[in-house]
C-alpha cells in the first residue's frame, strides 16, 4: 500500500474530512467563515477543552470516565483565585502551581477511590462531580472571584501573542497536547495505558501495575482539569463557583468520543483527538454565524456525541467482518 | 434471595450453606433500614417538629418524583445496564407537555405528547444500548446532553406556565397522604412483586448475573432490557409531569443533577453495581432515607453547598459498604 493509503486509511483522516467539509458548507453560506479572522475564533474556543480532553483520553483510554473534571477545574481556580485575592502582590506563575497541585489531589483522590476499593469510574466521578463542586461553594463562600483581583499578567496571556496574533494559551493547550503524545507513544507508562485498556485482565499477566498506572492516569486527569482551571481564569478574568467548569466534562468527553477515541479502551490517538476538539471549535464558531441561538448547543454537543458512538460502532464491525474475510481465505 | 441459587461447584468444594439469621440480617437492605433508624433517631434530637409524619410526608413529595424513577433505575441496575439520562428526558418531556397545551392542544393530548416524549427516549437508548450494542455508559451520557439540549431549544431559557388546574399534585390528599407519595408506595409494591414474584423479574436477576448464561438458557435478553429502557423513558415522564405539576411551570433545567439522587437511591438501597443484586424493598427504604438525611440537613440548617457534598460522599460510602456486604455473602 502506498504512504498516502495509508494516510487515507486512518480513522483521523475521517475526522479531518468531516472538518473540511463542514467548513466548506459553512463556507458556501457565509463566506466570513472562511477567514483568517474566524480560524482565530475557532482557535480561541478550544484551548480549555483541548487540555481537559487529554486528560479525559487517557483516563478512556484506560477504560475508565472521569465526569468530575469541571468540578475539579473548578475547585483548583477557585483556590488560586482565593490565592489571589488574599495576595494580590504574589508572583502570579504561583496560580498555576497551585491549580495543577489542587486538581492532581482531587484526581487522586478519584484515582484511590477506583484503585483501593475497586469501584466503578463512573460512580466514583459522579460522586465527587457533586463533592468537589460542594466544596467549590463551601471555600468560596459562594462567592464569585471579580475580575479586578486576577493577575492582569494572568489575564494577558490569553490577549497578548507571542507570533501571528495566536495568544499564550493556544500554544499552550497546542503544547500539552504535544507533550501528551511524546507520553503516551515514547515512554513505557505511556504504552502501558493502552495495553491496560486493551486488555484489563491480561495487563497484570505482562507485569503491568495496574494499580499504578490507574492511580497516575486519573491524576493527571485531576492535573490538567487544574491547569484549565487556572486557564478559564485567564482566558474569562473571573471564577464563579457555579458556572466555571460546569458541563465541562461533557464538552471533554464529546472532543474525545469525536476524535475517534474507542470507549472499550485501548484505542484512540492524540491526533484525533486534537481534530475532535478543533470540530467542536468549528461547530461552536459556526453556530452564531448561521444565527443559530447558542440554546442549540447542547443538543448539538449530544448528537454530535452519539453519532461519533455509531460511527465507532460501524467502524468496528467493518473491522470484525474484514478480519472475518481474512481468517476465511 | 441466595438461598434459593443452586451450589454449582465441580472442582472446590462447596462452602457451607450460611446460617438463616445470616442471609436474613447480612444483606444491605439491612444496613439501610438501620441507617434509617438511626437518622430518624437523630433528626429527632435535632428538632422536635422533625418527628411530625405530616412534616417528613410533605418533604417527601419534592423527592418522590426521583424516587419513582429510581424504582427502574434499580431494575436496570440489577440487569447490568445504567441509565444517566433520566432527569434530562424528565425535563425534555415536560417541556414537550408544556409546549404542547401552550401551543393549544387539549390536556389529554399534551399529557400524551408528554408520556410518549418519554416512551421514546427510552426506545432511543434502548436501541442504541441493544442493537448497536453500544456500552449503556456512554450512551446515557450522550442523550443526558441531547434530552437537556433539546429541552433547552424548545422552551429556551423561558419558564413556561402549565394550567392552573393542573398545578398540585403535591396538595392533592388520598387519606391524609400527599398522591405523590402514594404513587411511589403503590409503584414500590408493584414493581417489588415483579421483580421479586414474576418470571420476568427473575430473569432480569439472571441478565445480569451472567448474560451469556441468560442467553443460552432461552431467556430473550434484548427484549427485557428494550422493555425496562422503554419503562424508563415512561417512568421519567411520569416524574417529569408531576414536577411539572408540582412547581407549576416548566424550565429546561427541571430536575437538573438528578440523575446523582436516582443513582444514589438504588446504590444506598443495596443494588449491586455490576448487576445481579438488589432489591425493590431497598431502593424504597434508601428513598425515605434519603428524604430524611436532606430533611434532617434542612432542620439543622446545613448549607446547601454542604448538602451536596453530603451526597456525593454518601454515594462513594454507599457503595463500597454494598460491595462489601456482598463479597462477604458471596458463596
Amino acid at each position: 500500500m502506498t504512504a498516502l493509503g495509508h494516510i487515507l486509511r486512518r480513522r483521523e483522516a475521517g475526522i479531518a474530512l468531516m472538518i473540511v467539509i463542514f467548513c466548506l458548507a459553512v463556507g458556501a453560506y457565509k463566506p466570513q467563515f472562511l477567514t483568517l479572522d474566524s480560524a482565530r475564533i475557532i482557535l480561541l474556543l478550544t484551548p480549555l477543552i483541548m487540555i481537559g480532553a487529554m486528560g479525559q483520553m487517557l483516563v478512556i483510554l484506560a477504560r475508565h470516565v472521569d465526569l468530575s473534571m469541571g468540578s475539579m477545574m473548578a475547585l483548583a481556580a477557585m483556590a488560586s483565585g482565593m490565592m489571589f485575592r488574599y495576595a494580590p502582590d504574589i508572583w502570579w506563575p504561583l496560580g498555576f502551581v497551585l491549580s495543577i497541585g489542587v486538581g492532581m489531589a482531587l484526581g487522586l483522590v478519584n484515582g484511590l477511590l477506583v484503585t483501593v476499593f475497586r469501584l466503578p469510574a463512573i460512580i466514583v466521578t459522579l460522586g465527587t462531580l457533586n463533592l468537589y463542586r460542594g466544596l467549590t461553594f463551601i471555600m468560596s463562600d459562594a462567592k464569585q472571584i471579580d475580575r479586578q483581583y486576577v493577575p492582569s499578567a494572568l489575564k494577558a496571556m490569553s490577549q497578548t501573542s507571542p507570533i501571528l496574533g495566536i495568544p499564550w494559551i493556544i500554544f499552550m493547550s497546542f503544547g500539552v497536547a504535544l507533550l501528551t503524545w511524546w507520553f503516551v507513544m515514547h515512554t513505557r507508562l505511556g504504552r502501558q495505558i493502552y495495553a491496560l485498556g486493551s486488555n484489563p485482565v491480561a495487563a497484570p499477566l505482562r507485569g503491568i501495575d495496574v494499580t499504578r498506572v490507574t492511580l497516575i492516569v486519573f491524576a493527571i486527569s485531576g492535573a490538567l482539569s487544574g491547569l484549565a482551571g487556572i486557564m478559564y481564569a485567564s482566558r474569562w478574568g473571573f471564577v464563579n463557583p457555579s458556572n466555571t467548569g460546569s458541563g465541562f466534562e461533557f464538552q471533554v468527553i464529546a472532543a474525545v468520543v469525536i476524535g475517534g477515541v474507542s470507549i472499550n479502551g485501548g484505542v484512540g490517538t492524540v491526533l484525533g483527538t486534537v481534530l475532535g476538539v478543533l470540530l467542536l471549535g468549528c461547530v461552536a464558531a459556526a453556530l452564531p454565524l448561521l444565527g443559530i441561538p447558542g440554546t442549540t448547543q447542547n443538543a448539538i454537543y449530544g448528537s454530535v456525541i452519539l453519532a461519533a458512538l455509531l460511527i465507532d460502532r460501524l467502524v468496528r464491525l467493518q473491522g470484525q467482518r474484514s478480519m472475518l474475510k481474512g481468517a476465511r481465505i | 434471595m441466595t438461598t434459593g441459587t443452586p451450589q454449582i461447584a465441580v472442582t472446590r468444594d462447596a462452602a457451607p450453606p450460611r446460617p438463616g439469621w445470616h442471609v436474613a440480617l447480612v444483606r444491605p437492605e439491612a444496613m439501610t433500614l438501620v441507617l434509617l433508624i438511626i437518622g430518624i433517631f437523630a433528626g429527632s434530637q435535632l428538632s422536635e417538629f422533625f418527628l411530625d409524619i405530616n412534616y417528613i410526608l410533605k418533604s417527601f413529595t419534592i423527592s418522590a418524583e426521583f424516587a419513582i424513577v429510581a424504582l427502574v433505575l434499580t431494575m436496570v441496575i440489577i440487569a447490568g445496564e445504567i441509565d444517566l439520562s433520566p432527569a434530562a428526558s424528565m425535563a425534555l418531556s415536560a417541556c414537550l407537555f408544556a409546549w404542547a397545551q401552550d401551543a393549544g392542544l387539549g390536556m389529554p393530548l399534551a399529557i400524551a405528547v408528554g408520556l410518549g416524549a418519554g416512551l421514546l427516549m427510552g426506545l432511543f437508548n434502548g436501541v442504541m444500548v441493544i442493537a448497536l450494542q453500544l456500552p449503556s455508559i456512554i450512551v446515557t451520557i450522550g442523550t443526558l446532553i441531547l434530552y437537556r439540549g433539546l429541552a433547552q431549544v424548545i422552551a429556551g431559557d423561558k419558564s413556561i406556565r402549565v394550567p392552573d388546574w393542573f398545578i398540585g399534585i403535591d396538595k392533592i390528599m388520598v387519606a391524609g397522604i400527599p398522591l405523590p407519595v402514594v404513587i411511589f408506595v403503590v409503584l414500590s409494591l408493584l414493581l417489588g412483586l415483579v421483580l421479586g414474584m414474576t418470571i420476568f423479574g427473575r430473569q432480569i436477576y439472571l441478565i445480569g448475573t451472567n448474560e451469556e448464561a441468560a442467553k443460552h438458557v432461552g431467556i430473550r435478553t434484548r427484549r427485557i432490557k428494550m422493555t425496562l429502557f422503554i419503562m424508563m423513558g415512561l417512568a421519567s415522564a411520569v416524574a417529569g409531569l408531576m414536577t411539572a405539576s408540582r412547581l407549576g411551570s416548566v424550565r429546561y433545567d427541571l430536575g437538573l443533577g438528578g440523575e446523582l439522587q436516582m443513582v444514589l437511591m438504588a446504590m444506598l438501597g443495596g443494588t449491586y453495581i455490576f448487576g445481579g443484586r438488589g432489591t425493590i424493598l431497598g431502593t424504597f427504604l434508601a428513598a425515605w432515607l434519603l428524604v430524611i438525611v436532606s430533611t434532617g440537613m434542612i432542620v439543622a440548617n446545613v448549607l446547601p453547598a454542604w448538602q451536596l457534598c453530603v451526597l456525593g460522599v454518601l454515594l462513594i460510602v454507599s457503595i463500597i459498604a454494598t460491595n462489601f456486604i456482598y463479597s462477604r455473602t458471596q458463596r
